[in-house]
């Protein structure tokens, strides 16, 4: 697929399976977190099956008990954020780009990338197996509370909660390791000339995330940890009986958890930019203003987190504090957009694919940042916790960032990485239907929050006072929609294996862009550059006055 | 390369021996039976002790200075987690609520441990 | 070794990489111990109780683990001076030596642990004796794996090679020294 037959081509394993070649890695990465898509995806349409028809045959899984319901909403939400926004974002796009981008030749650190993604392989083998062990898989709810977690007679899934913790911390260890290259390749590896200002924002914002990531991470690894000495070894960290304090897992899980949502969300961000500019046909407005609100957004990322907690008994004075940084935070976030829609103003906007999803990624991501002001807020998040409203919020945050933001950087960078350009018809047909049915399925679920559906309920026939039969029909809809939208990501994957034999041939810079990875061949060659590029400039000058070519590339040097 | 660690080593054996001077002093400190001025020795000492260490050992003094930087805010930022969750998990009671368990476990170690325990 | 990519030799930010990844190793570990500890000071404050329980570790163990990965440490920097001056062979020799030290220090722990399990302190003993248990050994585990890797690097300074790890190696082990500075008050001395 990549290396040019320099030398002795390398067999199967030493390419596919054992290669140090970042784009390689990042192919892995990009392949392992899509399979994991259709899991979760799947576990998604089985639970919203249950939801809309309550102890029917659901065709192709069966009829649900109440356990595997916990684990299919379990499971679905630590896939998705875990093995599929984590992988694809972060590990993805970071190893793909990174060395691209900066101008060299790989990762600084080339095996410990492969071990990363092996650490990454083996924890995704041993969330799967826990399917298939007794009780099935961990059913405690995707941020794990003890005592729910700790104890297998509560959960009733013994063996799956610690497999899940398991697997959980493997995945951690695989992106510390990943991790730690990407800042240190960013900070060493930069081409001659690449000065701080010159980095692309994309690859800005991974570093920025993955230092978020690997500052954040470390309590919650202690913490899985005791969690696990609880589950196993009759310890009582978190058993207030015993001294313990379960809201101290609470505190140490969502640490991490907040700051974890800017983690995907900052490269999601990033990705957005360099589609922005290169569609706009237009500097970029304000490289250094997202610098700094990226900035901001980091730092204020470490005191928001117990806004999760505002019904689990925290102090009310805390509760306060902690609604005024969240609020505070969603600042930055609004500047960010506004600098993205100061970009197109004056542009000459193509309305190719990326840019479709890039637009849409503004438009969706800011209903999931207002929503969020009603969550952030101690008073009504006391009201709203735990409905419905919360799923929608925060799918109206993860859709745009997981699914919205990778479709764009994946229809932006196909051709870069596969060599081929995508159908352009059939990836708007693929756009339209799926933002539109996105809109269908979650759009009533803030309805049904609002009137005070609770998540987590297998049945609501089983509560009298949940069932509110007036809103079963906009259960069905949220099903159905969500049914369509999966039929519709059945062209992307057509459109995305059709196009790697047959799509039309992708030259080096198909979309006229500046960054440094359009400088060389589609696919890169092993070793990416045939002579290693001399930065000048910074990576947004577009329609510059007096240049007879709309762009510049960063290693031209005049 | 900026940062020249040739010709800069200071007199390792030197350091070591305060190290292990001050150590001594830490283990005597329960000797004097004064909580505080145990407590003040005990973690005092161990400040530092991390601070001779790391400046002179793991030469942070010559470093980059934004190595140090990065040191402190990792540590600020373990002050921010424990400011943020000690309110809820040290303490036992707070605003309108109270934690009965935990407080329960320390009046009965308290009487397990006899009156003479603070 | 030739076939190190370019990235790896370049230092756009002013220091080698390899000192470079040793430092946000670092700091990643800061947040792993300070988690741990964070939670545990503030559970040993909530609970006085819990005094009883640290009365029965041995003090004297701990002192003594902690002169011993002290003069380690002397070996590590003694260790990275003589890299620093070119002579691998006196380096390998003095990375040993560290290696030996936290040998030492973990043959120390498993005599101080055995006496305490034989005294029916286990790690679910109580909230105390949880925390000691996984804080020293977390602990451990690091002096382990600095260990292992430190023999490793030892037989590449013999042979003159890759002589920037040994004072990288040594970063991270003055780390986990300072690292047991800190746990030998909280779990021994402070009753």
């Amino acid at each position: 697929m990549s290396a040019e037959a320099h030398h002795a081509e390398p067999g199967f394993f030493r390419k596919y399976l054992f290669s140090t070649d970042h784009k390689m890695i990042a192919m892995q990465y990009l392949f392992t977190g899509m399979i994991m898509a259709v899991i979760g995806g799947y576990l998604a349409y089985v639970f919203r099956m249950q939801l809309a028809y309550p102890s029917q045959q659901v065709p192709g899984y069966g009829v649900v008990s109440p356990n595997e319901y916990n684990s299919l909403v379990t499971m679905h939400g630590t896939i998705m954020i875990f093995w599929v926004a984590m992988p694809v974002l972060l590990a993805a796009f970071g190893n793909f780009l990174i060395p691209l981008m900066i101008g060299c030749d790989d990762m600084a650190f080339p095996r410990i990338n492969r071990l990363s993604y092996q650490v990454f392989f083996l924890s995704a083998v041993v969330l799967l197996a826990s399917f298939l062990v007794q009780g099935g898989a961990f059913g405690g709810a995707w941020t794990s509370y003890p005592p729910l977690s700790a104890k297998g007679a509560y959960n009733l899934t013994p063996v799956g909660a610690s497999m899940w913790l398991v697997a959980v911390a493997l995945e951690f260890v695989a992106f510390l390791l990943g991790g730690i290259n990407f800042v240190v390749t960013t900070m060493n590896g930069r081409a001659p000339g690449m000065k701080m200002y010159d980095i692309p924002i994309v690859v800005w914002m991974i570093v920025l995330a993955t230092i978020m990531f690997m500052f954040s991470v470390g309590p919650l690894i202690a913490g899985a940890v005791m969690l696990l000495f609880d589950q196993l070894l009759g310890t009582g960290f978190y058993d207030p009986g015993r001294g313990g304090d379960p809201l101290l897992w609470q505190h140490l899980f969502w640490f991490f958890g907040h700051p974890e949502v800017y983690v995907v969300l900052l490269p999601a961000l990033g990705i957005v930019a360099e589609v922005v500019a290169v569609f706009a046909r237009k500097k970029l407005f304000g490289y250094k203003t997202i610098l700094h609100t990226a900035w901001a957004v980091w730092v204020l990322s470490f005191v928001v987190w117990a806004h999760h907690q505002f019904v689990a008994g925290i102090d009310p004075r805390m509760a306060n504090v902690f609604s005024i940084t969240t609020l505070l935070i969603s600042i930055p976030l609004a500047e960010m957009v506004f600098v993205y829609i100061a970009t197109l103003y004056g542009g000459s906007i193509r309305l190719a694919t990326p840019m479709l999803w890039a637009l849409a990624f503004m438009a969706e991501f800011l209903i999931g940042g207002v929503t969020g002001i009603f969550l952030g807020a101690s008073g009504t998040d006391i009201y709203f916790h735990d409905t419905y409203f919360v799923v929608a919020h925060f799918h109206y945050t993860f859709v745009p960032i997981a699914i919205i933001a990778v479709f764009a950087g994946l229809t932006y960078w196909y051709p870069k990485m596969f060599g081929r350009m995508l159908n352009e018809t059939l990836g708007k047909i693929h756009f339209w239907g799926s933002i539109i049915t996105f809109n269908v399925i979650f759009i009533p679920l803030f309805i049904t929050g609002t009137a005070g559906d609770q998540r987590r309920i297998y049945s609501y026939a089983q509560f009298a006072e949940q069932a509110r039969p007036a809103l079963q029909h906009l259960r069905v809809v949220s099903t159905l929609a969500l049914l369509v939208f999966i039929a519709f990501q059945l062209i992307f994957v057509f459109n995305f294996l059709w196009s790697l034999r047959h799509g039309q041939r992708a030259e080096a810079n198909p979309w006229m862009a500046n960054t440094l990875e359009w400088t060389v061949p589609s696919p890169p060659p092993h070793g990416n550059f045939a002579d290693m590029p001399t930065v000048y400039r910074g990576p947004y000058e577009y329609a510059t006055p007096g240049r007879r070519e709309d762009f510049w590339p960063q290693n031209v040097p005049n | 390369m900026s940062s020249p660690t040739h010709a800069h080593h200071p007199a390792y054996v030197k350091i070591w021996a305060v190290l292990v001077v001050l150590l001594m002093v830490s283990v005597l400190g329960p000797l004097t039976g004064i909580r505080w001025l145990m407590l003040l020795l005990a973690f005092g000492i161990a400040v530092v002790k991390a601070y001779l260490v790391a400046k002179n050992f793991m030469h942070v003094n010559i470093e980059q200075r934004w190595i140090a930087y990065l040191l402190i805010v990792s540590l600020a930022l373990i002050v921010v987690l424990f400011a943020g969750v000690a309110p809820d998990v040290m303490k036992h009671r707070g605003l309108h609520w109270e934690n009965r368990a935990a407080q329960q476990a320390v009046e009965a170690g308290a009487h397990a441990a006899g009156p003479a325990h603070e | 070794m030739s076939s190190k990519p370019i990235a790896t030799s370049r230092s756009a930010a002013g220091l080698p990489t390899a000192r470079l990844v040793t430092w946000w190793v670092i700091a990643s570990e800061i947040f792993i111990f300070g988690g741990l500890l964070a939670s545990y000071v503030m559970h040993r404050l909530g609970h006085p109780e819990w005094a009883a329980q640290a009365a029965h570790t041995h003090t004297w163990a701990g002192a003594l683990n902690t002169f011993v990965l002290l003069t380690s440490s002397l070996f590590a920097v003694l260790a990275h001076k003589a890299a620093d001056s070119g002579d691998g062979a006196r380096a390998a020799r003095f990375l040993r030596l560290t290696a030996l030290g936290g040998t030492t220090f973990l043959c120390i722990k498993a005599f101080e642990w055995t006496h305490e399990i034989e005294a029916g302190f286990v790690l679910s003993s109580g909230g105390f004796w949880s925390f000691y248990y996984t804080a020293a050994g977390l602990h451990g585990l690091h002096v382990l794996a600095g260990v292992i890797i430190m023999l490793f690097f030892a037989a590449d300074a013999a042979r003159n090679e890759e002589l920037q790890r040994v004072e990288c190696i040594g970063i991270y082990w003055h780390f986990v020294d300072i690292i047991w500075i800190f746990l030998f008050p909280l779990l021994y001395i402070a009753r």
